[in-house]
């Protein structure tokens, strides 16, 4: 125990993050300290002490900067002390902005990975598609979220063939429409990834698979694909978080009311500091079990399949 | 021809014989058959007989000059036809799958060596310009309203007659918010990376919880920073320094670590000193890393500076023209701020690439190998 704290990363990290609190606490007084000399002014308090100074910028309603225990007590209110039916609670907008990740997440992930088998297996498909993925990414898809947002949403539930096909309701066609936000960025590390993976077997093990005489779909599913899965793994990682941006932006100003871009927005109309940063801070927890749900699959996966615990 | 060229080859001439016998337009109301329109006629029965290719060799270019003529005579019916029937959707299919036969049997002749390799970028361009016949096609004579998704043509007549506009944006955005940030957020990750880089207790603190932030969503640090710093660019700018500094930091403490033990122990012996090493070993070899940083932050910083926009802006920016005008419904106009976002997202990236071959030219994907 004592080795692992001293030789680990843990207390590197641990005094950095304290560094990091105590900084912002000083920070905190700095940035709303003109704001509460406003206060004193007006309420005409004179010989305040620096202790109750200290303590009204820590605790004002609506701060340039709260300080961490406002945004942890404002966590905990919108989270364990709430109903999580409730219009308020953080566990509600997580959720909403969770269904899209996750659905955008499996969309793009398959997507990839369908392209990445075109890729390896038709050199048309390459040569024609991938300097095109490239592409796709350097155009600011984030940027015109909003706007794909409403256009999807206009078609899956206005009149015409696909939206009658689907029959899908408001809230189902809202989820859909953040979902392809987020399938467009996940996808493009799934197919980079994969497509380094599908094509990892080295020359001596395809040629063993062409001496058992095996089809190519007996050499994708005996040797490409289970030798690609590390490399899926590293790629969903990079996906997950990727599309967890997606949702969230993807709420901005489509006039959502629920997911955590909602809470973001509405908190910057409203100059609701405390509630953008523990909504900043759910998203930060989100993509932090996102990611670690990712690895732990990793690991019983890789485990199933006989590789040794790296 | 294998069975793959086989298949599109039957697909394309099939989809020619549909189209002929099948109705293509509908004319004043009227059903206008394909006799009314003597181009498409042409290059339907062209295409029709191309099916000779599995008696009689015929040549990929051949393929390439049906796709062309179909192309351009489907774009070209677009006016005068009323509104589509099967027919002209048939004639649309066969084009492609003419441009696609093309493709693959070009892609094949380069890997046997038969065709220049330099001809290889045919491909993706052929690629680009089916998607957009394709949506110039499906969008006009479908009757898709240009609300929902306005036709290339449509955006290419915005961008041509909202220029100062367009302009005024992407002064306010690219040239200010985007390059001021990004050289603050990327200078600032490399500086600081240096100097954590001589700790090896900072590293161990900080690096992991680097990693942590680059997963995080930063864009949703842009109210914040509007916040704090007003509605004119310098928030945007800010915006752009938070979301770059991570991915340099990371990046170049990965790349400070690369030199090999054995460059390291040569330095040692030349008795070079701490600056020496840097300069001449370190940072070289860990320019890769950095320009991953750099083109990873190049899109970055377009994404930033855009959706801080969306969270108050003065009246001009990419950002606030995209979200204003999908209010008013000029979707031609936010398709034409999206062309100049792409193209300068592309030029800029395309620029770093450049800088990143002139100065890493010994390293291996560089030089011609695979990396």
């Amino acid at each position: 125990m004592g080795k692992a704290l001293r030789d680990g990363n843990t207390l590197p990290v641990l005094i950095v993050l304290g560094v990091l609190v105590v900084f912002w606490y000083l920070a905190a007084i700095w940035l709303n300290a003109p704001w509460q000399f406003g206060v004193y002014e007006r309420a005409g308090t004179t010989g305040w002490g620096w202790t109750d100074f200290v303590r009204d910028t820590w605790s004002q309603e609506r701060p340039v900067l709260p300080s961490p225990h406002q945004v942890m007590i404002e966590l905990w209110n919108t989270t364990a002390a709430m109903a999580p039916t409730s219009k308020r609670s953080l566990v509600y907008h997580g959720w909403v902005t969770l269904s899209a990740t996750l659905l955008g997440f499996v969309l793009g992930t398959a997507l990839g990975i369908l392209l990445a088998v075109l890729i390896v297996h038709n050199r048309a498909t390459d040569r024609s598609l991938m300097p095109w993925i490239i592409a796709s990414q350097t155009i600011p898809i984030l940027a015109i979220a909003p706007m794909i947002v409403i256009i999807s949403y206009n078609v899956l539930t206005g009149k015409n063939p696909l939206a009658e096909m689907l029959h899908l309701d408001a809230d189902a066609a809202r989820l859909v429409s953040k979902a392809l936000i987020s399938t467009y960025l996940s996808f493009f590390p799934v197919v980079v990834g994969m497509v380094k993976g599908f094509r990892s077997p080295e020359q001596i093990q395809l040629d063993l698979m062409h001496t058992y005489n095996a089809s190519a779909s007996q050499t994708f599913w005996k040797l490409r694909f289970p030798i690609a899965l590390p490399y899926l793994f590293t790629s969903m990682k990079v996906a997950v978080a990727a599309s967890l941006v997606g949702a969230i932006v993807g709420e901005l100003p489509t006039g959502a009311v629920a997911g955590l871009g909602a809470r973001l927005l509405g908190g910057s109309y409203y100059g609701q500091t405390i509630q953008i940063w523990s909504a900043l801070f759910a998203a930060a927890i989100l993509a932090g079990v996102l990611v670690i749900a990712v690895g732990v699959v990793e690991r019983l996966v890789t485990e199933r399949m006989g590789a040794r615990p790296a | 021809m294998s069975a793959l060229q086989k298949a599109i080859a039957i697909i394309a001439s099939g989809a020619c014989l549909a189209a002929l016998l099948l109705p293509f337009a509908t004319r004043t109301g009227a059903p206008a058959g394909i006799v009314e329109f003597p181009l498409a006629a042409a290059f339907l029965v062209a295409g029709l007989l191309s099916i000779a290719r599995f008696r009689v060799p015929v040549s990929l270019w051949l393929d390439g000059v049906l796709a062309f003529a179909g192309a351009v005579v489907l774009l070209v019916s677009l006016s005068v036809i009323g509104k589509a029937e099967a027919g002209f959707w048939f004639a649309l299919v066969a084009a492609w799958a003419f441009s696609w036969l093309l493709v693959e049997r070009l892609s094949h002749a380069i890997g046997r060596g038969v065709v220049l390799n330099t001809l290889g970028l045919v491909i993706p361009l052929m690629f680009g310009a089916s998607i957009l016949v394709i949506w110039e096609a499906a969008t006009r004579a479908g009757g898709v309203p240009p609300i929902l998704l306005p036709a290339p043509s449509l955006i290419w007549a915005r961008i041509v007659s909202s220029l100062p506009t367009l302009w005024a944006d992407f002064q306010q955005t690219f040239l200010k918010a985007v390059l001021a940030g990004y050289f603050i957020g990327c200078g600032a990750g490399f500086l600081v990376a240096i100097a954590i880089d001589r700790s090896p207790f900072l590293k161990r603190g900080l690096l992991p919880l680097g990693n942590f932030v680059s997963a995080l969503p930063i864009v949703g640090v842009a109210p914040i920073l509007v916040m704090w710093f007003g509605f004119d660019w310098p928030s945007k700018a800010a915006v752009v320094v938070v979301m770059t500094f991570f991915p340099m930091l990371v990046n170049t403490v990965a790349g400070l670590n690369a030199a090999g033990g054995m460059e390291r122990d040569m330095m040692r012996t030349y008795a070079a000193g701490y600056w020496q090493t840097l300069f001449k070993l370190r940072l070289p070899a860990a320019a890769p890393f950095i320009f991953n940083a750099l083109k990873i932050n190049s899109t970055l910083a377009l994404i930033g500076a855009i959706v801080a926009e969306f969270f108050g802006t003065p009246i001009v920016g990419m950002g606030f023209r995209i979200s204003t005008e999908v209010g008013r419904m000029n979707v031609d106009m936010v398709w034409a701020e999206i062309a100049v976002a792409a193209l300068a997202g592309s030029l800029f990236y395309g620029v770093v690439v450049l800088i990143e071959r002139a100065v890493t030219f010994w390293h291996p994907s560089v030089r011609g190998g695979r990396a």
